[in-house]
């Protein structure tokens, strides 16, 4: 893998604590599974960064690898993987997305 | 490239023998798919791996000839 986008994406997922890898970004996502990422993020309030890989080929190639994961959008928490648009959803209804947050020490608003 | 349902109905068997696979073709267009994959196998795994298994048997498949795959993996009631 190349090494340049290996340690961006480090830096990256160090730097900030709810990093989502998509297609488009937060405002104009371009594809349904990063779009239903970011409506559950913006739904229960918490702050992400989202990096548009579809800007960056070496990128979009280089996370499907760091994560050995296929697809995109991809969650990470705290440097963590947490899983594609399925597992968001599927935590999220199960109502295990905030207390998840909440443990891993991330800010969520009291009122959701 | 469009995959099959019974395509991915058989990787997805093959590469764990005991799953129950339910698969259904969510646009009628052979390019989105939702897979129910239930299985023992799945056990003590967190959700992140039970995936990497199901994409472990579709064989690099998933992101290339298969577009869309909604996946569920749930391990059976004991």
């Amino acid at each position: 893998m190349d090494q340049t986008v290996h340690e961006r994406i480090r830096r990256d997922i160090t730097d900030n604590d709810v990093v989502l890898y998509m297609k488009g970004t937060p405002v104009f996502p371009q594809c349904g599974f990063s779009a239903a990422v970011v409506q559950v993020l913006s739904h229960i309030g918490v702050k992400f960064k989202g990096i548009d890989v579809l800007v960056d080929p070496a990128l979009r190639q280089g996370i499907k690898e760091f994560t050995n994961w296929p697809t995109i959008p991809q969650l990470y928490v705290k440097g963590e993987f947490v899983g594609g648009c399925d597992i968001v959803r599927d935590m999220f209804e199960s109502g295990e997305l905030v207390p998840f947050f909440k443990e891993k020490g991330v800010e969520v608003p009291e009122n959701v | 490239m469009a995959m099959d349902a019974g395509e991915i109905e058989r990787l997805i068997r093959d590469g764990i023998p005991d799953a129950v696979v339910r698969i259904d073709d969510l646009r009628g267009d052979g390019d989105h798919y939702a897979a129910y994959v239930e299985s023992p196998a799945f056990a003590g795994k967190t959700r992140v791996q039970q995936h990497q298994m199901v994409y472990a048997a579709l064989r690099g498949q998933m992101g290339n000839e298969l577009h869309a795959l909604a996946l569920t993996t749930v391990v059976p009631k004991a």
